[in-house]
């Protein structure tokens, strides 16, 4: 079996991944802040949804990439079995934000978050948190479906090798149980040795779901997983991420914001490094509180 | 709410707005025209109103195809989307209005023969007076999107309802006074019922209208009766 210290692999991480996805946020950046100004700018605080319970709370996060402020003092919680939806224009800090809730940045030198991120009461963001445990509880997908150059079984069966050992037997059914819960067995039940890269991109991107689930994780941050994907395999993820979250917490960043207003719960909406407003996604859709807001959602955006 | 990136969406809304102006204008004009048929016995002015009800009708339809499209089209979002649905159900309340006059207006041709007793239009014209300036204030609450004007008329269309039970009083007298009165006595009661009606129409709009500007919705009891004018804040007259 593979030692632990292989484990950053197996959370489809940045290495197997297409260079265009965890490397992006540094292209962004420059735009954001200018590079001496990092006084944070009073960010309206969360207003918080009383009777659920926080999985995630990101407390007074700052983020920069070497001397820029990327996040501004964002405080927000994902709330446990809900889909939290990030919305805002291209360099507004979404993505990197997810970047910070599994420490991906942590791969790149010179990126730095400080503030809190707790994850059932812990702050992730201690030295001293295991990355390879962290970054198998807190599962991610990117923008570009990233499967492994193996057979679509083995491309779910790696990462729990990694992890568990297990009998054959068990370990399949683990495999089936990922791609169920993917939505993506009956489509590949017969050719589970057929290479993962054989695979339709929304069957890939739901392939890159399914690995993530199989590991178990707690919560599950998708990096516009649908981007690249046709209207049908776009329903098929959004069916399959209704499915989940019975059992993960979700955190979706996406340009679709009709996709924002069906499948999640809450909604963040982010501008230039700032959070602007977090609700209720009915309401932030119907009839949000923020100017800003309102002007981003209707495509009024100067 | 004229700054959309894409200028066609900002086009689309604007026309939704303008047919909304249309019909109101319509339907106040058929309103205040069946009333004037109705009291001075004019059957050429009440059937000039009932034909223009079509005219109303296909603006009805217009919109709401028009606003179908617009969905569809830019999947509108927020105050747009809350502009979109109001467009559509103002526009139904318009067309009920104008069917409600259209009603006025018929009853006005049958009771223009038998007719005999001024005074029993009276009341109805003083409820016709305050519907009217209902149907006023409303559309221009919806023109300029003023949430305060529209709660205005939905806080007094309470005067309307207790002067439709003085009417109701005062026609049960004329029938019992005199039983050649019932005919076009009962009419009448109609006519008020009508006219009350097109006070709830304008109160529905009033609805829409403070959704529409705030997105909040208003409270489903609205007050009733004469007991609550005294805690009017404004007077809309």
């Amino acid at each position: 079996m593979t030692g632990m210290n292989d484990v950053p692999n197996l959370s489809p991480g940045p290495e197997v991944g297409p260079p265009t996805t965890a490397p992006a946020p540094e292209v962004e950046t420059p735009a954001m802040a200018p590079a001496s100004e990092v006084k944070a700018p009073a960010t309206a605080p969360a207003k918080l949804i009383l009777n659920l319970e926080q999985k995630v709370s990101v407390r007074n996060l700052k983020f920069y990439y070497g001397p820029s402020l990327a996040l501004k003092n964002i405080s927000l919680p994902l709330y446990a079995n809900k889909v939290t939806a990030f919305i805002g224009p291209s360099g507004c800090g979404k993505s990197t934000l997810l970047r910070v809730l599994n420490r991906m940045y942590d791969l790149y030198p010179n990126q730095k978050a400080e503030g809190e991120v707790l994850l059932d009461g812990v702050n992730i963001l201690r030295p001293e948190e295991d990355l390879n445990l962290l970054r198998a509880r807190v599962g991610m997908v990117f923008q570009k479906p990233t499967p492994f150059p193996m057979s679509i079984h083995d491309n779910i069966a790696f990462g729990i090798k990694l992890y568990e050992k297990l009998p054959k037997s068990e370990l399949d059914d683990r495999v089936e149980a990922a791609l169920k819960r993917a939505a993506l067995w009956g489509e590949v039940k017969d050719k589970l040795n057929a290479s993962g890269l054989s695979l339709s991109g929304g069957q890939q991107q739901r392939l890159c779901i399914a690995r993530t689930v199989a590991l178990r994780p707690e919560v599950i941050l998708l990096d516009e997983p649908c981007s690249a994907l046709d209207p049908i395999s776009t329903a098929k993820i959004e069916e399959t991420i209704d499915e989940l979250k019975e059992n993960y917490t979700i955190a979706i960043v996406t340009h679709n914001m009709q996709q924002a207003a069906r499948v999640s719960e809450h909604t963040a909406f982010m501008y230039l490094g700032e959070l602007i407003e977090f609700g209720v996604t009915a309401q932030i859709f119907t009839s949000p509180e923020k100017k800003q807001t309102q002007n981003y959602i209707t495509g009024r955006f100067g | 709410m004229s700054d959309h990136i894409v200028k066609a969406y900002d086009k689309e809304l604007e026309i939704l707005g303008r047919k909304i102006a249309e019909m109101g204008g319509i339907a106040e004009k058929m309103l205040s025209d069946a009333m004037d048929a109705l009291v001075d016995f004019d059957t050429r002015l009440a059937q000039a109103t009932v034909d223009s009800d079509p005219r109303l009708d296909l603006l009805q339809r217009d919109i709401e195809e028009q606003a179908i499209l617009t969905i569809a089209r830019r999947q509108p979002m927020a105050v747009d989307l809350r502009e979109i649905i109001a467009t559509i159900r103002i526009s139904g309340d318009l067309e009920r209005v104008g069917d409600l006059a259209k009603n006025v207006a018929k009853r006005a041709i049958k009771i223009a023969g038998e007719m005999n007793l001024p005074r029993a239009t009276i009341g109805l014209r003083s409820m016709h007076e305050s519907a009217a300036i209902l149907l006023k204030e409303v559309l221009d609450a919806y023109a300029q999107r003023d949430a305060e004007r529209a709660r205005a008329v939905w806080i007094h269309d309470a005067d309307l309802d207790s002067l439709e039970d003085s009417v109701f009083r005062d026609l049960l007298t004329f029938m019992m006074e005199d039983p050649r009165n019932i005919s076009f006595c009962t009419h009448l009661l109609f006519v008020s019922k009508n006219i009350e009606r097109i006070g709830d129409h304008a109160t529905n709009i009033a609805e829409t209208v403070v959704y529409l500007v705030t997105g909040e919705t208003l409270p489903m009891d609205r007050p009733k009766g004469r007991n609550t004018l005294s805690e009017a804040p404004t007077t809309v007259v």
